[in-house]
């Protein structure tokens, strides 16, 4: 799948690996929860970077003590309607102070691609690299936002009241 | 009233500007209708039987004379020369062109509105009470919080995609008119303390009320909120739900159904937790921004009046139509010398809130010269001129006469709610309108509808319950039965602080019959009502045996 990176495509060097294929040896794997919950020591011993996959359904929570082993945690979109993922990368960046690569995986496109961002993503697995030329575009859609999310973004209801404090 | 700022300028036009390039994209087949679909129903643009249908939101249902004005010269350039004011406050037009819709809502941006969240599985459109501001019986303007929560939920990055859509609605007043025990949050404001009338301001907040397939009554999970923490219990209730609600099945994917599998003690115990830790913190509106918002809800530059105005208590006696109106259709206002008008948008034989260009022209002009050019939308489909002074009275009367919007059934048996039903609405199972018509014909004579005194009827056309069936006094549920529309029957349903689900009464009547059976519980209150009782109180009293023994005695 083409990866949208740095806000472009780009090489992918993590391979996802199923609850039972093996590892490669010395490459940075995404391993499903469930895997990483049954081989969590043997895994954090490796000598590559781990990342972990969530499903959807599965809680922020269950890795959060672990995200200072993990420099990659996939969160997937198995349709656009599902809006799950959108609290678990706000939890796992603003709750759980997460700061490796947050991918969104699964049924992710242009038109979420700003809330996604919103919501502490950094990283877009596409079904169309076409979507890549879509990116910057879709970011930059709105000048204003009103809400204040861990994206450092300053919320139209903060700048009032800077402006008015300036005046 | 509230108005935008170069933010929110540059935010709805920055909206228009991306579902123009939505709209380019599916005319030119880049996208297919599926494709094309979450982002039309994020601009409020339906499908519907016939063509698309443009739902364009009123926040909290307040309207300047120049946005009453564009929505008139919409429905005329765009449309077929009329709009259907919604039981969320907000507009409907039937007929617009895919290729128009962008123009439509550029146009609408220009007089600050938008048809944002008006559809999708998101936090929509905020309604509140039609008399905020103007009402005796109110702590504080419930708008002042809409308009807060209108803000924070426009294209809120987490909860765009919701398990299902979401309603918020905000009363100020002890009386509820904005029907807050039956959406998915509802905000009552409240004084804190000793019930001694200085306690701090703040929420009782509602969780988990609806109607459609499960009606609820929603739960009080939150006695007294402080009004600074407004944002972070919203984000608390909503990330909750985002994350736990129901997602397997679309029937049981709205909050009222996490709330009732879980229990309201352990959904409180979920959002108080998850409400610890955002309490306080950015979500919060900054400080400022309340007083700034407040500011423009600020109440108008009042006349000082006497209380009671004499040229119009003489015009009540010279003139038994005006009287009568008068005595219906008018709310007490606050400020003394004052009146709120109710429109009525339920003419014999018209659908129920549907307005004209025309009329709605007329109407901004009407709001320009006797409302300080403030118009509001009801949840019950009529319109609102807030601030008359009584001394305007019998002239505004006098011109709303001829424009058919005067009358004299507000609350009454006429006053009826009805969803757009099997004539437009791609889910309906029968015809919901012309229900209403045949209603408003059969009692057609304002003396007996005077006689009637409140009665609330309302029409839903399927189980989806947009007419708000479920809290009709009498309750009028279209279904299908082998490709014949019948009508079942709800009695007792009542959408205000006293808040019931109605009862079936019994098997349902065919569209020839039920008319005849409307007309039959009305006789039978009629002739076992106590003075003073209104439907809804005999019904409590008497329960629903004889009711149902006069329906049915000649089946």
């Amino acid at each position: 799948m083409p990866l949208i990176k740095g806000g472009a495509l780009s090489d992918d060097d993590w391979v996802s690996v199923g609850d039972d294929e093996p590892l490669p040896a010395d490459r940075p794997v995404i391993v499903p929860l469930k895997r990483w919950q049954a081989e969590r020591d043997a895994l954090g011993g490796r000598n590559a970077a781990m990342g972990v996959r969530l499903e959807s359904a599965d809680k922020a929570e269950a890795i959060a003590a672990d995200l200072g082993r993990l420099a990659l945690v996939a969160i997937a979109f198995p349709t656009f309607r599902d809006g799950r993922g959108f609290s678990t990368a706000r939890l796992l960046r603003e709750r759980y102070g997460f700061k490796g690569e947050l991918r969104a995986v699964g049924n992710v496109f242009r038109d979420q691609f700003l809330f996604m961002h919103r919501c502490g993503f950094d990283a877009y697995e596409v079904a169309d690299a076409r979507e890549a030329e879509a990116f910057a575009a879709a970011l930059a859609s709105f000048s204003v936002v009103y809400q204040r999310t861990g994206d450092g973004r300053v919320p139209a209801t903060a700048l009032r009241q800077l402006r008015r404090a300036a005046e | 009233m509230y108005r935008y700022d170069e933010f929110d300028h540059a935010f709805v036009n920055e909206r228009v500007a991306q579902f123009r390039d939505q709209a380019a994209r599916r005319l030119s087949g880049e996208l297919t209708e599926e494709e094309f679909r979450p982002h039309r129903l994020m601009n409020g643009l339906y499908l519907q039987l016939h063509a698309y249908m443009l739902r364009v939101a009123i926040p909290y249902g307040t309207l300047s004379s120049r946005q009453m004005r564009k929505l008139a010269h919409i429905a005329r350039r765009y449309d077929r020369g009329y709009g259907h004011f919604t039981t969320r406050q907000n507009i409907q037009y039937n007929w617009p062109a895919l290729e128009d819709v962008p123009d439509i809502l550029a146009e609408l941006a220009e007089v600050e509105m938008h048809a944002i969240q008006t559809s999708g599985n998101c936090i929509r459109n905020v309604t509140a009470d039609q008399f905020s501001g103007v009402a005796a019986d109110e702590i504080e303007d419930p708008r002042i919080y809409a308009e807060i929560i209108r803000q924070w939920s426009s294209l809120h990055p987490e909860f765009s995609f919701l398990p299902r859509k979401f309603k918020i609605a905000v009363t100020g007043a002890a009386e509820d008119r904005a029907a807050v025990a039956f959406h998915d949050i509802g905000l009552r404001i409240v004084r804190d303390g000793n019930g001694e009338g200085d306690g701090e301001v703040g929420f009782e907040v509602i969780v988990g009320g609806g109607q459609g397939r499960t009606p609820m009554i929603g739960k009080t999970i939150r006695p007294f909120l402080p009004k600074e923490h407004l944002l972070s219990y919203l984000e608390a209730i909503l990330r909750v739900y985002n994350l736990l609600g129901r997602r397997d099945n679309l029937f049981k994917a709205r909050i009222k159904i996490l709330v009732h599998e879980v229990g309201a003690a352990a959904f409180t115990g979920m959002v108080e937790e998850e409400w610890e830790q955002l309490k306080g913190g950015p979500v919060e509106l900054p400080k400022g921004e309340l007083e700034r918002i407040l500011a423009y809800f600020a109440p108008p530059a009042y006349e000082r009046l006497p209380a009671v105005t004499p040229a119009f208590e003489a015009k009540k006696f010279e003139d038994r139509a005006f009287a009568r109106w008068a005595e219906v259709n008018l709310f007490p206002h606050k400020q003394p010398g004052y009146a709120v008008v109710n429109l009525s948008l339920k003419p014999e034989g018209e659908p129920p809130g549907d307005a004209t260009a025309a009329q709605m022209d007329a109407i901004a002009d009407l709001a320009d010269r006797y409302s300080l050019s403030e118009i509001r939308v009801t949840h019950e489909q009529n319109l609102v001129l807030p601030y008359v002074r009584q001394a305007d009275l019998h002239a505004l009367w006098q011109e709303l006469v001829p424009l058919g919007l005067a009358t004299a059934n507000i609350g009454r048996v006429t006053d009826i709610i009805a969803c757009p039903g099997l004539d437009y609405c791609s889910l309906a199972n029968a015809r919901s309108i012309p229900v209403a018509q045949q209603i408003t014909r059969r009692f057609n004579d304002l003396t007996r509808i005077h006689d009637i005194d409140e009665l609330k009827i309302k029409i839903s056309g399927c189980i989806n319950a947009c007419g708000h069936h479920h809290v009709g006094h009498i309750g009028i549920l279209g279904v299908d039965k082998k490709g014949e529309e019948f009508y079942q029957i709800t009695l007792g349903g009542d959408a205000t602080q006293t808040a019931a689900i109605g009862a079936i009464i019994g098997p349902a009547f065919s569209a020839a019959e039920v008319v005849d059976a409307v007309e039959t519980l009305v006789n039978t209150y009629v002739d076992l009502r106590e003075p003073g009782e209104r439907f809804l109180d005999t019904y409590r009293r008497v329960g629903p045996a004889p009711f149902k023994e006069k329906l049915y005695a000649t089946h």
